[in-house]
């Protein structure tokens, strides 16, 4: 074999492997589940892929109007979080001093200005425990601030799902009741609901996942969307990544139920809203932008689309005003 | 009202109630007897709590008017006028701006122009503004806790008495007496349900509260004052500013207030400038006079298990009792004896402003919080002494104790008796070497 020869090969091989490493590398940084660990910490979380595509969206079959008429509704690609938020990585959040505490290296000046929830004055955790829970009671302010946080840790656009994406992921494909089929006694395999939860959060991912990895789907705590709640909303909605910006307060959209809901007035189309009675016994003037002190059944679960928007809208999405609420 | 014709009939209205007010005369005990068809309200202390027993005292739907509001500081002030006023309009608002009243001498005249009054400033105020209140025969509100040492807690005893005296009726936020699982769960135990209580445990174990950043150009008087509640003659301590609704609780259940305390407790975890003096936890056990030891615990511990709820043992069974409607009974062998519903139970920050103004709009007197909210007060002091001294106390040494926090001159050039030192840290109590009372 002539020099020649050998260098061609050789150089065919570099190009061949340079390929391939961006391949498996694209791959990997497109569209794989990941475990996401928050700088400077232990914590961590998982992040599942939802592959984009077409669904329907509501149920035409539905006792309650407002899931009505069921329409499709394509999504573009985005991961969702394996789990909902565990109080593990929102109480980092939560305290910037408790942050500093615990962080391994200085966390930074961005992060260090964020806007940080007031600290509650009730036990947030209504006595249920935090040790591998969700995270609950919480606004929309307070959950999409969260995400800003996560943002200004790692670089990466995190957000709430909008209620289109949340019902795509929760029946990963099926068309029935539950991704399981329609018979809700089957649900506590799959949730902590109200007939197996005596009356309490239970840890994350202690019961079977859905076709897609998700886990406590149903159940354990109601999930926060982007979405305002209109019952007329199926009606007029757009076909393409479908959303209704929160511009009123109430009501806005929570999915999934939780471990106070009973599983007939379960389904993966059953429609939410938040409630001002969740701030009834907050007894500041104007009330918590942070905070529902009756909402222990309220919690988060992320997403990330795959194709993150400007860092224009980025910052949008992070620093709109919270509406004052009395 | 958000419009700028309502704005201007605000004003006028405004006036007009000025006129009526400086001409009327004081709703005096002895005239105080018969249906009423309106009420005049001020509020002392315009922060987030005094705003919201404006909201509660307007949610009852009697005809009351807000004609006076007083605070330390003006934008407090505006913050709070705004949000009542776009919520219940110029008919319910008449607050004009020579009773918008700015600075710490304010409350006299906003008293003075009022039949009722909400105090809700931070509680090492409440003494002078309850004394003041009940000298001018005034229909009280007034949040918990009611003062921050000794000297505070003997005011407001004596200015009880006179409230009893001249037949004021006087309600404290300690909502969890007008909650009812609270209520009825302990008239059961009261009753006999689990026998004579020998026992009990107290907790708020939480991640703590908000801090208020020093700003430029403000004085110390102004820094403390904003973050006030790291700084005891204004707080009390969090064992006082919060845990006292559980140690009320153990008083309620005991029916009496506890002979001797001890205690240990310190500053651990939140240490910084901002965190002035106060101790980020307290653990105190609180012996009663029949022998019975309840055992109080408060923590500000961010990351580590919440917990705030009242446990009780008697000698034939058990009690739990929580903010979250629990009041639930057993006897010993965990078999349930009560349990009181958690549906739908009303709001107690508004059944406290509903049962008060009822009762206020019929003329009659009912209420009389403040003597037992000055105990309960008190008995939280009494661990804070136990925790700072480090020995043990008696309930009449530390009522009688001589240390007064309370700023010799209130003004915003004047120096509080606690300073930071010359690296900026306020220096705070030490176990074994402090002087408490």
């Amino acid at each position: 074999m002539s020099t020649f020869q050998r260098t061609f090969i050789f150089l065919g091989f570099l190009g061949f492997a340079g390929y391939l490493v961006s391949f498996i590398s694209n791959r990997d940084s497109l569209f794989e589940a990941y475990t996401q660990k928050i700088p400077g910490t232990q914590v961590t979380f998982e992040m599942t892929p939802i592959p984009e595509g077409e669904f329907l969206m509501g149920n035409d079959n539905s006792n309650n109007q407002d899931e009505k008429p069921a329409h499709k509704v394509k999504l573009d690609s985005f991961w969702m979080g394996t789990h909902e938020v565990t109080w593990e990585a929102f109480e980092l959040f939560l305290d910037k001093n408790y942050e500093l505490a615990i962080s391994e290296e200085p966390i930074g000046e961005i992060v260090d200005g964020l806007s940080r929830p007031s600290l509650p004055y009730l036990d947030m955790t209504f006595g249920m425990g935090k040790e591998g829970k969700p995270a609950v009671g919480m606004t929309q302010y307070g959950a999409i601030q969260y995400c800003h946080w996560l943002y200004l840790k790692t670089g990466i656009f995190y957000r709430l799902p909008t209620e289109a994406e949340w019902e795509y992921a929760a029946k990963a494909g099926s068309n029935s009741r539950f991704f399981f089929g329609d018979d809700p006694s089957k649900l506590i395999d799959y949730a902590w609901i109200k007939e197996n939860s005596k009356e309490s959060t239970q840890k994350i991912g202690t019961k079977k996942p859905n076709p897609w990895g998700l886990y406590d789907i149903y159940g354990n705590v109601l999930e926060w969307t982007y979405d305002l709640y209109d019952p007329e909303f199926y009606k007029k909605s757009n076909s393409l990544n479908p959303q209704n910006p929160p511009v009123r307060l109430y009501s806005r959209v929570v999915r999934g139920g939780s471990f106070a809901t009973a599983a007939d007035e379960l389904s993966a189309t059953k429609r939410f809203q938040t409630s001002p009675d969740w701030k009834r016994i907050d007894p500041q003037i104007p009330k918590s932008q942070w905070w529902f002190p009756e909402a222990p059944f309220l919690g988060i679960r992320i997403v990330r689309p795959l194709n993150p928007p400007s860092p224009e809208l980025i910052k949008n999405y992070y620093t709109a005003s919270p509406i004052t609420d009395y | 009202m958000k419009n700028s014709n309502s704005r201007r009939d605000f004003i006028k209205t405004g006036a007009l109630v000025t006129g009526g007010v400086l001409a009327s005369p004081f709703v005096l005990p002895g005239a105080y007897a018969a249906p009423v068809n309106e009420l005049k309200l001020a509020v002392i202390g315009c922060g987030g709590r005094g705003t919201g027993a404006v909201f509660q005292a307007m949610e009852t739907g009697h005809p009351i008017k807000l004609v006076a509001m007083a605070d330390a500081f003006r934008d407090r002030l505006d913050n709070s006028h705004k949000l009542i006023l776009e919520k219940y309009g110029a008919d319910k608002v008449a607050v004009p701006e020579e009773m918008k009243l700015v600075g710490f001498e304010g409350y006299k005249e906003a008293i003075a122009a009022a039949d009722v009054v909400i105090l809700a400033t931070p509680p090492g105020f409440r003494p002078m503004h309850f004394e003041e209140a009940v000298k001018q025969g005034k229909q009280i509100f007034m949040e918990k806790p009611v003062a921050t040492d000794a000297a505070g807690i003997r005011r407001i005893l004596k200015a009880a008495e006179e409230a009893k005296a001249k037949k004021l009726n006087v309600v404290v936020g300690l909502q969890r007496h007008y909650q009812n699982n609270y209520r009825d769960t302990i008239a059961k135990i009261h009753d006999g349900a689990i026998g004579e209580i020998t026992g009990g445990q107290v907790y708020w174990n939480d991640g703590g509260v908000w801090v208020r950043e020093r700003q430029p150009g403000q004085t110390e008087m102004e820094y403390q004052m904003r973050n006030w509640y790291y700084f005891n003659w204004l707080c009390g301590d969090h064992i006082t500013e919060q845990h006292v609704h559980n140690i009320d609780v153990a008083n309620w259940v005991k029916k009496g207030y506890p002979v001797k305390a001890e205690g240990t407790g310190g500053r651990l975890v939140r240490t910084g400038k901002e965190n002035g003096e106060i101790f980020d936890h307290h653990v105190v056990s609180f012996t009663y006079e029949d022998g019975s030891v309840i055992h109080s615990e408060c923590r500000h511990f961010p990351g580590a298990a919440n917990r705030v709820d009242e446990t009780f043992q008697g000698t034939n069974g058990r009690a739990y009792l929580s903010a979250g409607n629990h009041g639930i009974l057993t006897d010993w062998k965990g078999k349930e004896l009560y349990n009181h519903s958690r549906d739908n139970q009303p709001n107690p920050y508004q059944q406290e402003h509903d049962e008060l103004w009822a009762t206020l709009f019929k003329g009659e007197y009912k209420f009389a919080d403040a003597e037992n909210a000055a105990k309960s007060t008190m008995t939280s002091i009494m661990g804070r002494y136990a925790t700072y001294s480090g020995k043990p106390l008696t309930w009449d040494e530390a009522l009688n104790g001589s240390v007064d926090l309370f700023p010799e001159k209130l003004a915003w050039d004047a120096m509080p008796k606690i300073l930071p030192g010359p690296d900026g840290y306020y220096p705070h109590a030490i176990p074994g070497k402090t002087k408490v009372i």
